[in-house]
């Protein structure tokens, strides 16, 4: 003992140290090499959106699952009548093309560019009439005043926050399925998200949130992306599960080293 | 050695009476002593107790750092009318500064007591539970002294009437915890809610009337009795809210499953179940459109829309109750008449209120028994 404590003793948080390092190294190394195998080039982008251009990308990339006049098969819903709102939020999410078949198609970076995901969206519109993508003018927030906000946080809380989170921060459904976060989500996804329902959201038609509470919903969401939490640091808005696992880590951890501390005899 | 100490070391020896074989035996547990006196490096080496003085100093001067900082973010980090951000500045700093000005008194007297005060071991004897004789019997001589004084065993009138005021004191209090049950016939309020025949289903909070039409398939409307709309919140608004919340939806009509006698209670695959769970009383709200299940978000109890709300999952015992709805002539969706059951968890003698007369029970008799 006391021969080492000459030669230096290794201060006690040099394992904790090493250890962090390690995990962020390792971490690092997981994201860029996880980020190096996405970066696939995107499809050279087309100029023109038609309907014939649309069929033709269909054909090649959808009609696997969702059947070669798009009427459905066993692995994929007919998208008669879903509308070109439909097809901008699940390929511009990057929901479509699925990247496997699971309890919930997941995001990733999409797959089209917004001219090829408009010609698809032309020619599934062509199949039969469904919600089209919404105007400029449906999207814009910047008429809405604090009390438009305001009645979009309501409504936002009576509709969507079960299962989204009241602060947009998403949740847990069923059997693998969950409801994703919303925040610095596009206007438009969010529109379209409402109006068509993707997957197993439900559908809110404009007899149930009409466009204008649409957009009071989505100044709301726009909101929560601007302004920081007033309480400080949320923890990623969980509520209990988060702030429990963080006060029992870090509150009652604190407590343990304060009294292994306290209790220890000094040297 | 002390003749007190040399009693209690014989208490420890087990004495095995004459059985036959006399055996005395020690007790196999011995005291272990403290262990030898090590002295600090504060004790050994002066430099290295001027050292920690100078951190106890300084962990003082940083408590008072931290008033200062804290009376300062106070009047220079204040709370701005209308701008919410700028209570996260002024809390955070104000806390910042009220806790280092208490660690700082806590740490640096914890730091002086381990490195500068007397660090000798002492033993303290616990003393017996048993006070010593004389103090007992003088304890009973004032027991006595205080009975004689005051007649309390003498004057009975007085003791008794003592003993039923005391005993009727705490009845108050019962009086006042009954009042936290709902005002008026509880029972009534639990087993009643607002929808009667002819209430439109509307929007909720708005309470604009919804038309059959405008309940597409996939469609999640969240209901409440057009009424309750015109209600403020003095007028119960928010407690009859929680009794009348309900989910609309509609389903294909391949997917309905309904039990036939209960056809009547459902429009063209719209139905309408009670938001409160069976369970608890959580809202039930997290509508699946495809696989139409209905997930409570507390206890994960699902249950399954296309049956009757039947339970697939988790601990609620009982369906959701199902509000009868049919359309009056101008298309708009109207109650039948109120649930035919209490909606919510279960009480007692719940199965009692249960309307007789248009209560429709499910065949799957299994959860409708249990109460």
């Amino acid at each position: 003992m006391a021969a080492r404590k000459k030669t230096g003793r290794r201060h006690p948080l040099a394992s904790a140290a090493l250890l962090i390092i390690g995990l962020v190294a390792a971490g690092g190394a997981s994201v860029a090499v996880g980020s190096v195998a996405n970066a696939e080039p995107a499809p050279a982008a087309h100029t023109q959106a038609t309907a014939a251009e649309g069929e033709a990308l269909f054909r090649a990339n959808c009609a696997s699952c969702h059947g070669i006049d798009a009427e459905g098969t066993p692995n994929g819903v007919s998208l008669i009548g879903v509308g070109a709102a439909s097809v901008d939020f699940q390929v511009m999410t990057g929901r479509m093309p699925m990247a496997f078949q699971g309890p919930q198609a997941l995001q990733r970076d999409p797959q089209f560019t917004q001219e090829q995901s408009d010609a698809m969206g032309a020619y599934i519109a062509s199949l039969a009439p469904g919600p089209a993508v919404p105007s400029e003018e449906q999207l814009d927030t910047s008429v809405v005043d604090e009390e438009g906000v305001a009645n979009g946080a309501e409504l936002f809380r009576i509709n969507c926050a079960m299962c989204h989170n009241v602060a947009g921060a998403g949740g847990a459904l069923t059997e693998g399925k969950f409801a994703p976060h919303l925040r610095d989500i596009d206007a438009a996804h969010i529109y379209e998200a409402m109006l068509t329902g993707p997957q197993n959201m439900p559908v809110f038609n404009d007899q149930n949130i009409s466009p204008d509470e649409k957009r009071e919903i989505i100044a709301y969401l726009h909101y929560l992306d601007e302004n920081p939490s007033v309480g400080g640091f949320d923890l990623g808005s969980l509520g209990p599960v988060s702030e429990g696992l963080f006060i029992w880590i870090f509150g009652l951890g604190g407590i343990v080293a304060v009294t292994v501390w306290l209790t220890s005899k000094p040297n | 050695m002390s003749a007190d100490q040399s009693a209690h070391q014989e208490s420890h020896e087990v004495v095995v009476h004459d059985r036959g074989a006399a055996i005395v035996q020690s007790d196999a547990f011995e005291n272990p002593g403290l262990p030898p006196h090590r002295p600090r490096q504060t004790d050994l080496h002066p430099e290295k107790a001027d050292r920690a003085e100078r951190t106890v100093v300084w962990w003082f001067i940083a408590s008072m750092l931290g008033a200062v900082i804290a009376i300062a973010a106070y009047i220079m980090v204040p709370i701005e009318q209308g701008d919410m951000a700028s209570v996260r500045f002024n809390n955070l700093f104000l806390g910042l500064g009220i806790a280092l000005s208490l660690l700082g008194i806590g740490l640096g007297g914890m730091h002086w007591a381990r490195q500068l005060m007397s660090d000798h071991e002492l033993v303290e004897e616990r003393h017996l539970t048993r006070g010593s004789e004389p103090n007992r019997t003088r304890a009973v001589e004032i027991f006595k002294l205080g009975d004689e004084e005051s007649g309390f065993s003498r004057r009975s009138l007085i003791r008794n009437t003592l003993i039923g005021a005391v005993a009727l004191m705490p009845l108050p209090a019962v009086v006042l915890f009954r009042d936290l049950a709902p005002a008026g016939n509880a029972v009534d309020v639990l087993t009643h809610t607002m929808w009667k025949a002819g209430s439109r289903l509307a929007l909720d909070p708005s309470g604009t009337p919804i038309k059959a039409d405008d309940v597409t398939i996939g469609s999640a409307f969240h209901v409440i009795p057009a009424e309750l709309a015109e209600m403020t919140h003095d007028e119960g608004y928010l407690d009859q809210k929680a009794l009348a919340s309900v989910l609309l939806v509609r389903l294909p009509l391949d997917r309905l499953n309904e039990q036939p006698d209960r056809a009547g209670w459902s429009y063209d695959g719209i139905v309408a179940y009670s938001k409160i769970c069976t369970h608890v009383g959580c809202p039930v709200a997290l509508y699946e459109q495809q696989t139409h299940h209905l997930l409570c978000p507390c206890h994960q109890s699902t249950f399954d829309v296309t049956n009757h709300a039947k339970v697939v999952f988790g601990p609620a015992k009982r369906p959701l109750p199902q509000l009868p709805i049919t359309v009056d002539d101008e298309g708009y969706l109207v109650a039948q008449h109120d649930f035919t059951e209490p909606i919510g968890p279960s009480f007692f003698e719940r199965l009692h209120y249960v309307d007789e007369e248009k209560h429709i029970p499910l065949s799957s008799a299994e959860t409708e028994t249990r109460a």
